[in-house]
């Protein structure tokens, strides 16, 4: 289990409903089930994890958030999550505004290009960054629209939503993200965790 | 008729009104069961066949000697494990496998029916088979399962009766017959009435059959349920037991033997004006335009858990087709799963063995069967 599933579920009510974006082989989705008792239906691309959850008795529909989203009225969730693959969209915003759009708050995790590591990496090796969060090639991967803890912010500014909470994950420990300390969670943060409001 | 005794029947004394007008009563409908009802009465599906389907499933068809027509999917530790659930089907009313059909005598004029049968409707096939609900004593179904029309009837099952089921699997489907289905269904009534035989589907009087009329409607039925993938690779050009073609008509091809082989053996089990009475209630069959344009309201009272499956090289019900279920479904917050399989086998995929769709249907199953869902 990802390390911010239980951050990710800290920021949920119970009996909420849910929707999970990208939910994968369904882990969040069955982790918010067992401890928020979470009404949770999830969105997953891939047919092989769509499967994987059907087995484990998750509601899940196979498509894609990019076009996929359009179907659920306006409110239909409190909560939707978007679990590290904002970056992998051809239009983050139309998604964004998406998922403002049919939940009452969002839920987006970022894998932050602005850590240092990454920073040195580029730095020094002159090549496109390769981390354990961020595992591919250049030429394959599947992130198009990377970004830093910092430049997640400015979005927000720029395509007016709010940010109600801002978590950073540093060695698996969280941290709040705040206008003074900014710099330095763009810095350490391996993962920024947004909660978002319209 | 020794083949009647192999036929369960129910007796529906109830008036139905048809969606044509006319109310029958007293009207046979044949059904077969598998498993057993558990003594709380909560693990009953009933199964809706298809066009060209029946009441038997699985196991071997007493009628035709041949294996039942899902039998990939329904049995001992299959997908709808008849270990743990009790499966009903019936055959469809207008059907020619005991179910009140135009091969049935009128009472009135004492002659068989044909085309004086009345036209019926998916609702009306459905609206008949509730009572095999009261029959057996069940107040609610755990599911309903159908592929094709029988997915059609699952969508029409669950509008009519929203509280009456836990879980619906509507699969290979639509919500309304498409102008591309129609015109299908159309070329094959017109292959049926073409034949001399068919007689304005007074054939039984005559002790005749339309066969070759029939056959053609089914050559022409059976490639729509196939892709063009599925038939290029499982025949390709290949020569129907000769080394060079023969400049004639014959079958030079293996893929007109084949068509013509399922269009002879089709004759010897199913009526031709049974044919012409379902593929007809198919065309009828527009659940959006019952609803008035907006078929999440077909949906709007029911708490069932839905399943929509579809297949990637389904061209006759396509993906999207499936899809729009699911919209409609998600309008109205339902809960709904959905997934597409993949298969070259074309709108056939549901009735063959395709591991991932069966395994979808076990799991999904099995998993709403252990939430014990009100």
């Amino acid at each position: 289990m990802k390390p911010e599933y239980k951050i990710i579920s800290d920021l949920i009510e119970k009996n909420a409903k849910v929707l999970d974006v990208g939910c994968d082989d369904g882990t969040l989705m069955e982790f918010l089930k067992t401890n928020k008792n979470v009404n949770i239906r999830g969105i997953e691309i891939s047919k092989e994890k769509v499967q994987t959850c059907i087995a484990k008795g998750l509601t899940v529909i196979e498509g894609n958030a990019e076009f996929d989203l359009k179907q659920f009225p306006n409110d239909s969730f409190e909560y939707v999550v978007l679990g590290q693959t904002l970056q992998a969209f051809i239009n983050p915003e139309i998604v964004i505004k998406e998922l403002l759009r049919v939940g009452n708050r969002a839920i987006v995790t970022i894998p932050n290009f602005g850590h240092w590591k990454v920073r040195l990496n580029l730095l020094f090796k002159g090549t496109m960054p390769i981390t354990n969060s961020l595992p591919h090639d250049w030429y394959n991967t599947p992130n198009i629209h990377m970004c830093t803890i910092k430049d997640f912010v400015k979005f927000s500014k720029i395509i007016n939503f709010k940010i109600f909470k801002s978590l950073a994950l540093i060695n698996e420990n969280v941290s709040d993200i705040n206008n003074s300390n900014l710099i330095f969670k763009n810095l350490f943060g391996e993962l920024g965790i947004f909660l978002i409001e319209k | 008729m020794s083949i009647k005794q192999n036929i369960k029947t129910l007796i529906v004394e109830k008036p139905l009104k048809l969606d044509c007008g006319q109310t029958i009563n007293n009207f046979p409908l044949a059904y077969e069961t598998y498993g057993s009802l558990n003594h709380e009465k909560d693990n009953a599906i009933l199964v809706f066949h298809a066009l060209t389907g029946d009441q038997f499933v699985t196991g071997i068809n007493p009628v035709t000697k041949k294996d039942g027509w899902w039998s990939y999917a329904v049995g001992s530790g299959k997908s709808i494990d008849t270990d743990k659930y009790f499966v009903i089907c019936a055959n469809v009313i207008g059907g020619c496998m005991g179910s009140f059909g135009p091969s049935h005598e009128n009472p009135k004029t004492k002659k068989i029916y044909g085309t004086d049968f009345p036209v019926i409707t998916i609702n009306d096939m459905v609206n008949a088979q509730i009572n095999l609900l009261d029959f057996f004593g069940i107040k609610k179904l755990f599911s309903i399962v159908g592929g094709s029309m029988g997915g059609m009837q699952v969508l029409q099952f669950i509008s009519n009766y929203p509280n009456k089921t836990k879980t619906a699997i509507p699969i290979a489907c639509t919500s309304s017959h498409s102008a591309q289905n129609i015109a299908f269904n159309e070329l094959g009534r017109q292959a049926i009435a073409a034949d001399h035989n068919w007689s304005d589907g007074n054939y039984n009087l005559k002790n005749i059959v339309p066969d070759k009329g029939l056959a053609v409607a089914r050559m022409a039925a059976h490639i729509t349920y196939l892709s063009k993938k599925g038939l290029q690779e499982k025949f390709g050009r290949k020569l129907q037991e000769r080394d060079d073609l023969k400049f004639g008509f014959d079958a030079d091809f293996q893929i007109e033997s084949y068509l013509r082989y399922q269009g002879s053996v089709f004759v010897d089990r199913f009526d031709a004006n049974s044919y012409l009475y379902i593929t007809r209630a198919m065309d009828y069959f527009d659940l959006v335009k019952q609803f008035n344009g907006n078929l999440s309201d077909a949906f709007k009272n029911t708490k069932a858990k839905f399943f929509i499956i579809s297949f990637t090289s389904d061209w006759l019900y396509p993906t999207q087709e499936n899809k729009d279920i699911v919209i409609a479904l998600n309008a109205v917050g339902a809960n709904v799963g959905f997934v597409e399989i993949e298969s070259d086998k074309g709108h056939d995929s549901f009735l063959l063995n395709i591991p991932n769709f069966l395994k979808a249907l076990k799991n999904f199953l099995d998993k709403s069967y252990a939430e014990k869902l009100s």
